[in-house]
């Protein structure tokens, strides 16, 4: 992980409209400790993506990410599983705001087109500065793209550790915890 | 400028400051719910700050409504956790099993969402509120428990597409198939991050029931939320019900959409979403052509287990029978739902037609229980999604439709018109 909110790390690449039913099956929802939740991410596409992925690591998507379900055990699946940074050519806007209220970084750009499983790639989701290092290439092949960066707002509350811990600070202000 | 109905409402939650597409704002909301799953995964190890205690004890809803009546042990806990929380915190609205129904159908009969309230819910169908006039919003478990503890819900002001309606419904076609339709032609992110305003003359012919149904699956096309103005039919509705004074707002004529769509009713025959994924809508009629065979039928939910489904159901289903080899599964939504359809006869005409009637609750819906599908199965359901797995087997396929095409299928034995079988 690089410096604040910047990640750096490899890439996972899923495809368009993948649903909350694929990232979470409804079954699992009567779960609520987040390792418990990482073990059935995406099990539906990739049964053993919670032990291929390592902490660090960045996931790729195409159009309409975690389209479905308000469910935000979808988004604190893929934090579990250690991913640090999730960037997809557009959200789905339940998805997009419970991954930003549980403190998991989003950014929107097309990258999934661009990227292969492995390669090696850099995020900052301030700036929206992106940069794709190809693992299949020669030696300093990087492809370089500008995502939407976040509004100051939700940089806030994932700078919070999310809405949780916002909310939090608020309570303590107002002297009510 | 004008502005539209969801942003007159937005305003009047601001103190009446403008508000602007794109502008992130902090207002306050009158009502937030959550069923079991939602708040379990929010209030879950979070003792320490449950102690400052929820903002306003009568506008906090919990309804545990997924996997209820407890499907198995885990189930259970949760389900005894959510309870002692509402217990400790003396949440106002709790619904235990037997007193409750699905979330988006009691929260309207009881008077809990109103006209101009902005309402918060841990449900991604929370949009089916919109029918009312009010902005009720989808959440997952962080915004609600923020709204529920600090009373606000943090929102970018999205912007607003118009769908007009004109004309009316025919026979066997409800509130079901214009949102399918129009799910079809915009895509399921069609409309994502905005709002779906119902409106036009067509608008005012729709029963609430329709206009539930409707806004119920506006999240299925990627909204925000939907909404309908409120006229006589919500008047007429809400009146003898709503728990609060409520207020009445309009679109202004000069209000800035970002697109409008139109729907003529007139025109529309019954739609179903085919295999996998609710924007994959083809005319009942087309599908019906090529007699696919049903294993199971399922007639409930937020989306369509209202008094008025069942009545439609009732019609096709009186004096026949479910074909050998379909299991007929109807769910009426609510203990109100489930008392109407006992008085007027449907239960009775449901047994005889060799269904089987389960407690109010989401159902088979989400795979959970009560008609989970095997490998190879084919399920025709008037529910809202139709994921590959959304209701058991990878190998499973579920066809979205109405009330009407659902009994006739069940009648039928494979996927039939109302007309099919009449």
């Amino acid at each position: 992980m690089g410096g604040e909110l910047r990640f750096q790390g490899r890439a996972f690449v899923f495809e368009d409209n993948i649903d909350t039913d694929a990232i979470f099956p409804a079954n699992w929802l009567i779960l609520t400790d987040e390792k418990e939740i990482a073990s059935h991410c995406m099990e539906e596409i990739d049964p053993d993506f919670h032990r291929k992925a390592k902490p660090g690591d960045i996931l790729l998507a195409g159009a309409n990410f975690g389209c479905g379900s308000s469910r935000e055990h979808a988004p604190l699946a893929i934090r579990g599983c250690g991913i640090s940074c999730v960037v997809a050519k557009s959200f789905s806007r339940l998805f997009y705001r419970n991954a930003v209220n549980i403190g998991l970084p989003v950014i929107t750009a097309d990258t999934a087109s661009l990227a292969a499983e492995g390669d090696e790639v850099a995020v900052d989701c301030v700036t929206g500065e992106i940069s794709i290092r190809k693992a299949n290439a020669a030696a300093g092949a990087v492809v370089k793209l500008a995502g939407e960066p976040l509004p100051e707002f939700m940089l806030e509350i994932l700078r919070s550790s999310g809405l949780y811990g916002y909310l939090e600070k608020r309570l303590k202000l107002e002297g009510r915890i | 400028m004008g502005y539209t109905i969801a942003e007159k409402i937005m305003s009047a939650h601001l103190g009446g400051k403008a508000v602007a597409s794109g502008d992130i704002i902090m207002p306050g909301v009158d009502m937030v719910f959550g069923n079991e799953l939602g708040t379990a995964l929010a209030i879950h190890g979070r003792e320490e700050i449950l102690k400052a205690g929820v903002y306003d004890r009568s506008r906090v809803a919990v309804i545990p409504d997924h996997f209820t009546p407890n499907r198995d042990v885990p189930s259970a806990e949760l389900c005894a956790e959510v309870r002692r929380f509402a217990g400790e915190q003396g949440i106002e609205h709790y619904f235990e099993v037997g007193r409750l129904g699905i979330e988006h159908i009691i929260l309207p009969e009881k008077g809990l969402i109103n006209p101009g309230e902005i309402v918060v819910g841990a449900d991604s169908h929370t949009c089916t509120g919109g029918a009312l006039g009010a902005l009720a919003i989808g959440t997952g478990s962080a915004d609600f428990f923020y709204a529920m503890m600090a009373g606000e819900i943090w929102l970018r002001v999205p912007e607003t597409v118009k769908v007009d309606l004109t004309g009316a419904l025919p026979p066997y076609v409800t509130g079901k198939d214009v949102i399918l339709e129009l799910i079809g032609r915009i895509g399921i992110d069609g409309a994502n991050y905005r709002i779906l305003e119902f409106a036009g003359e067509g608008a005012g012919s729709l029963s609430m029931a329709d206009r539930f149904s409707i806004c119920n699956m506006a999240v299925e096309a990627g909204a925000k939320t939907a909404i309908f103005a409120p006229d006589d039919v919500t008047q007429a509705y809400i009146k003898p019900r709503a728990a609060r004074p409520y207020h009445l707002y309009a679109s202004d004529p000069d209000a800035v959409y970002r697109d409008t769509i139109h729907i003529d009713l007139t025109r529309l025959s019954p739609r179903l979403a085919c295999p996998h994924n609710p924007g994959n809508v083809k005319p009942a009629g087309e599908v019906a052509e090529q007699r696919l065979a049903v294993d199971q039928v399922f007639i409930g939910s937020c989306t369509n287990g209202r008094i008025e489904d069942l009545r439609l159901a009732a019609e096709l289903l009186r004096g026949r029978k479910a074909a050998p080899g379909v299991r007929l599964i109807i769910i009426p939504g609510s203990r109100e739902v489930y008392a109407a359809a006992l008085d007027e006869g449907l239960i009775k005409v449901f047994i005889e037609a060799q269904a089987t009637v389960g407690p109010p609750c989401c159902g088979p819906c989400i795979g959970g229980h009560m008609g989970v599908l095997a490998s190879g199965e084919r399920c025709v359901s008037t529910t809202n999604r139709n994921f590959r797995g959304r209701m058991g087997s990878m190998e499973s396929e579920v066809y979205l439709s109405g009330a009407a095409v659902a009994a006739a299928s069940a009648v039928a034995g494979y996927i039939a018109l109302p007309e099919g079988v009449m």
